[in-house]
């Protein structure tokens, strides 16, 4: 699955997009969990709060995700 | 119906044109324009500008669905918006929201509930530049409660 950052996230990780493997029934929740055991700056830029969107529209952690998904995590939005 | 994301500056008057010139529109009573510009200050003091980030494709589809529940909503004969992105120095126009509708209040809401929305649903984010440093901006809870106001309305209905 291709996953994309933004904002905060992506400047605290390095990481502006990256490519994972995820089992049957994965949920964007468990995806989270598993970027956040990448280690001390993933658990930063994740555990505070975090806006979630599987192909481009917002979700919840509870959706079931699968390879073929893009899923993007993000801070709340300040444009305008 | 326009909604679109630019790096470019716009002319007011271009887009002005643009929204009026669709039929629909031309037979419109009122029409609403709002400008959003940078502030060349913050709660901390001065600052040297902004930059916005934003996730092309979905930030445009938001901008277009957020058109398109106004719509609905105030029976607007057409409306636009332009959000620009990258760094932008102070006083530097934001963003730019049009709104056509038979009477004035259908059009003046239409506007108001396309701004608030837009800072609570579409995502764009906004650091600030001062002294070389840059910080992102916290979203603000009185946006949240702009917000909410129209969706508590919507309980009402």
């Amino acid at each position: 699955m291709k996953v994309k950052l933004f904002a905060q996230i992506r400047e605290v990780t390095g990481t502006e997009s990256l490519e994972m493997a995820v089992p049957d029934d994965a949920t964007i929740e468990g995806v989270r969990q598993a970027l956040m055991a990448k280690g001390p700056q993933w658990q930063e830029a994740l555990s505070a709060n975090v806006l979630c969107a599987c192909n481009q529209t917002l979700c919840d952690g509870t959706m079931v995700v699968s390879e073929q998904d893009e899923v993007a995590f993000f801070p709340p939005v300040t444009g305008g | 119906m326009f909604a679109r994301v630019s790096e470019a500056d716009f002319s007011q008057q271009a887009l002005y044109d643009e929204l009026c010139e669709h039929n629909q529109a031309s037979q419109s009573g009122a029409v609403v324009t709002f400008t959003g510009r940078v502030r060349d200050y913050n709660a901390g003091g001065a600052i040297d500008g902004i930059e916005l980030e934003y996730y092309p494709g979905m930030t445009e589809s938001a901008l277009q669905q957020l058109l398109e529940q106004a719509t609905a909503r105030f029976k607007l004969t057409n409306s636009g918006i332009v959000h620009r992105v990258g760094r932008l120095p102070n006083q530097a126009q934001i963003v730019w929201v049009g709104t056509c509708a038979a009477h004035r209040q259908d059009a003046f809401s239409g506007a108001s509930y396309i701004m608030d929305m837009l800072k609570q649903s579409v995502p764009i984010w906004k650091k600030e530049w001062a002294g070389g440093t840059s910080t992102w901006v916290a979203a603000k809870g009185t946006d949240s409660e702009a917000a909410m106001r129209w969706l508590t309305d919507d309980k009402d209905d």
